[in-house]
């Protein structure tokens, strides 16, 4: 069976994230001809003495143009192990949002290090953002090693560098691969160069790497995402709450309470149109239907009597800004999304802002703006069922939203309820 | 005993429920464009099952350029009506008989770009908030830069600049009135997914992709089908080759390939051994320039 592994990268135009990128599409057949026709044409009418496979990426005219990546591109190959989707972002601390956007839902971060250079501002600031947004597993490339001799001194040192700054960090699954992106070395072979190194290649890691047991498969979270009443003949009383799993598993028998009314019940049925399911669990899309007839609609939170989620509306989280047309500062009011909940959120207070380079903290901060992470505290108009999002990144997470130009401004990864001093 | 892992097509088949779902729940008047092409093919089947055993909550569309290939609208009737749907037909010989649009003249003449005018026009006459499209982001690069939830003005222009941020699986839908969103449920989707979904689900396509005997001639290195809606040119040579089609569009600007690939299991084989991309095989339409998506994405088109 194939699984799906979504995986981040982040850099500028010299590290070789682009070269790296369309070294594993095109290794693993997933360039196409007229594809890289294409690319070899512009490439020659732009005055590259090279193919420049960053042209693959660059998708929009404005970038192709200036030759960066401006925004997010999602790209896709797959192997017989594994289907790989690629969120390729820019690394300068300008696109600080569209990095934080592309790691929110990877299961894996790509952090490029220049073997000359060694560990640099921009890795660290990549780095942090992974761990920030909590991607469960961190490969580090050192590339260009072919222009450092393919010395393993180089390698180790560099390795050691990065794993004493990572201590600061909470780092689940950290590797190193050695590469040249450029000639294709431990990208999707082992290298003949560097027969010191004794690892995986970078696909190879990439296909093997344990994400099953990154999930949440301990608190059964289910927000209600819409409710089905056929009213056919049918299914005259047929009552279904449709969504997708946010943690924990989920059986038929299971006691269950409903946030925020506290009306409990026991799962009848666990339906997909492809029939019962014995056992459900993120991200799985269900239908559930319960023992009783109680009034549930969307917003609504199915979740265990003694496993429940943090239930209110003051709220500590860490948040990136994504806007230059407006700041955020204490009392200013916006939409949120959480779950499948919408409700109004109000800027209590500013705690600090980060400074995603050297994680320093300014706790004189007044204000975040664009690409700007600190520490806030909400007060939201209607009580949100959350966790931690460092347990569950699918109920800590929340967006807002800009209630004039309907933009969406802000993304909140929680700490936890706002302690009241 | 439970793995607790699913297969790649399954987390993606969960990944566009939950998006159409969203989309049902939080929009007034959504509608699903619907081609009777394999990806609006697969997006139906993803929405019947969204909302199984309920009714589709929402009508289809379909923009008929009035040029398409007659197997495919039988094939979309029959479709639609097995799924119970509402179909609105938004046509552009209709917008053409109204002077909306002019067509395109001469032998290269297409109405690709023409579908443009009539979507729209249809989008505010019903006042359609959100449209679901069943474009991928791996057919284009233009697309790869796409959001699932794509934003458009009451011109229904795309602003690839500036664009909403998407994170986790939380989609902003919030627009003005006038204003509406097209979503794209199927955008991680490959072409090797949907035909391995198309042979997973049994889900049933049009005839013509499949290898079948048909009047081709060469035009720009693709395989153009004689019809009515087409010119042949003098020194274009016409001949009886076994083809198949990888997208169904306009006849005058989608291109055959020659393939014996006759079941899907053929055809998935073809897939995953081609090295010429779906839309570089097959669409005149984005041969224009490098960035002939981008421009008509930007005016409004899919």
């Amino acid at each position: 069976m194939a699984e799906l592994l979504r995986f981040a990268t982040a850099g500028s135009v010299d590290d070789g994230k682009s070269t790296l990128i369309g070294r594993l599409l095109y290794d693993s057949k997933s360039i196409f001809e007229d594809q890289l026709e294409a690319v070899e044409a512009t490439s020659e009418r732009m005055g590259s003495e090279y193919v420049n496979l960053a042209l693959l990426t660059d998708g929009l005219r404005a970038e192709r143009e200036q030759g960066i990546t401006i925004d997010v591109a999602y790209r896709y190959f797959a192997t017989p192990n594994r289907k790989f989707i690629i969120a390729d972002t820019p690394g300068h601390i300008q696109y600080t949002r569209n990095m934080v956007t592309g790691a929110s839902t990877a299961d894996l971060a790509l952090i490029l290090v220049d073997a000359r250079n060694g560990i640099v501002e921009q890795s660290r600031r990549h780095t942090f953002l992974a761990t920030l947004l909590r991607i469960p597993h961190i490969v580090v490339c050192i590339n260009k090693m072919d222009l450092v001799e393919w010395s393993e001194e180089r390698f180790e040192d560099i390795k050691a560098e990065f794993r004493e700054f990572a201590t600061k960090l909470e780092i689940g699954d950290l590797s190193f691969v050695p590469v040249s992106a450029l000639l294709g070395d431990n990208v999707v072979d082992r290298s003949d160069n560097m027969k010191w190194y004794d690892g995986s290649s970078l696909l190879h890691h990439l296909e093997e790497v344990h994400i099953a047991s990154d999930r949440n498969l301990i608190d059964p979270r289910f927000p209600v995402q819409y409710v089905i009443r056929p009213f056919s003949n049918e299914f005259h009383d047929y009552r279904g709450y449709a969504g997708t799993v946010a943690g924990g598993t989920m059986k038929p028998g299971d006691e269950i309470i409903v946030l925020p009314s506290g009306f409990t019940s026991t799962i009848k049925s666990i339906e997909t149109s492809d029939g019962r399911v014995d056992e459900a669990f993120s991200p799985m899309s269900v239908t559930v239907t319960l023992n009783d007839e109680i009034d549930i609609s969307r917003g609504d939170m199915i979740c265990r009597p003694n496993n429940q989620p943090t239930i209110g509306q003051d709220i500590d989280a860490m948040v990136c800004w994504m806007t230059e047309q407006s700041k955020l500062v204490p009392r200013t009011k916006l939409a949120i999304k959480h779950t499948t909940r919408s409700a109004r959120a109000m800027v209590k207070d500013i705690h600090y802002r980060l400074d995603v380079n050297t994680l320093h903290r300014d706790e004189h901060a007044d204000h975040l703006q664009l690409n700007e992470i600190g520490r806030v505290s909400l007060r939201t108009t209607l009580p949100l069922f959350f966790d931690e999002y460092r347990r569950n990144r699918e109920t800590g997470s929340f967006i807002l939203i800009d209630e004039g130009t309907n933009a969406t401004v802000g993304a909140g990864m929680i700490i936890g309820p706002t302690q009241l001093t | 005993m439970t793995t607790y892992q699913l297969s790649h097509l399954r987390a993606l088949e969960s990944e566009s429920i939950h998006i159409i779902r969203e989309v049902a729940a939080e929009f007034e008047r959504p509608v699903m464009l619907f081609s009777g092409g394999k990806d609006s093919l697969v997006m139906l089947r993803l929405a019947e099952k969204a909302f199984w055993p309920g009714p589709l909550p929402f009508p289809v569309m379909h923009v008929d350029t009035g040029h398409n290939f007659q197997e495919v609208i039988d094939f979309r009737d029959r479709r639609v009506a097995e799924a119970g749907a509402k179909l609105v037909i938004a046509s552009v010989q209709d917008a053409i008989d109204k002077g909306l649009v002019t067509e395109e003249t001469g032998p290269r003449a297409s109405r690709n770009r023409l579908q443009t005018v009539p979507l729209l026009n249809a989008i505010e006459e019903h006042g359609f908030d959100a449209a679901f499209g069943g474009a991928r982001r791996d057919e284009e690069k233009a697309r790869a830069k796409e959001r699932v939830y794509s934003f458009r003005d009451e011109f229904g222009q795309w602003d690839p600049k500036n664009q909403r941020p998407e994170l986790w699986s939380l989609y902003n839908g919030r627009h003005r009135k006038g204003e509406h969103i097209r979503v794209f449920p199927i955008s991680n989707w490959t072409e090797l997914d949907i035909w391995q979904y198309v042979s997973d689900e049994g889900i049933e396509l049009p005839s013509i992709y499949y290898a079948h005997e048909r009047e081709v001639f060469e035009r720009d290195g693709m395989l153009l089908a004689v019809s009515e809606f087409i010119t042949v040119q003098e020194h274009e040579e016409v001949q009886t080759l076994t083809v198949r089609y990888r997208t169904v569009g306009d006849a005058s600007c989608t291109g055959a390939v020659e393939s014996s690939a006759a079941t899907v299991e053929d055809v998935i084989a073809e897939v995953a051994g081609t090295r010429i991309t779906e839309r570089g095989a097959t669409r005149a339409d984005d041969r224009t320039s490098e960035a002939a998506m981008e421009d008509r994405k930007r005016e409004g088109y899919f």
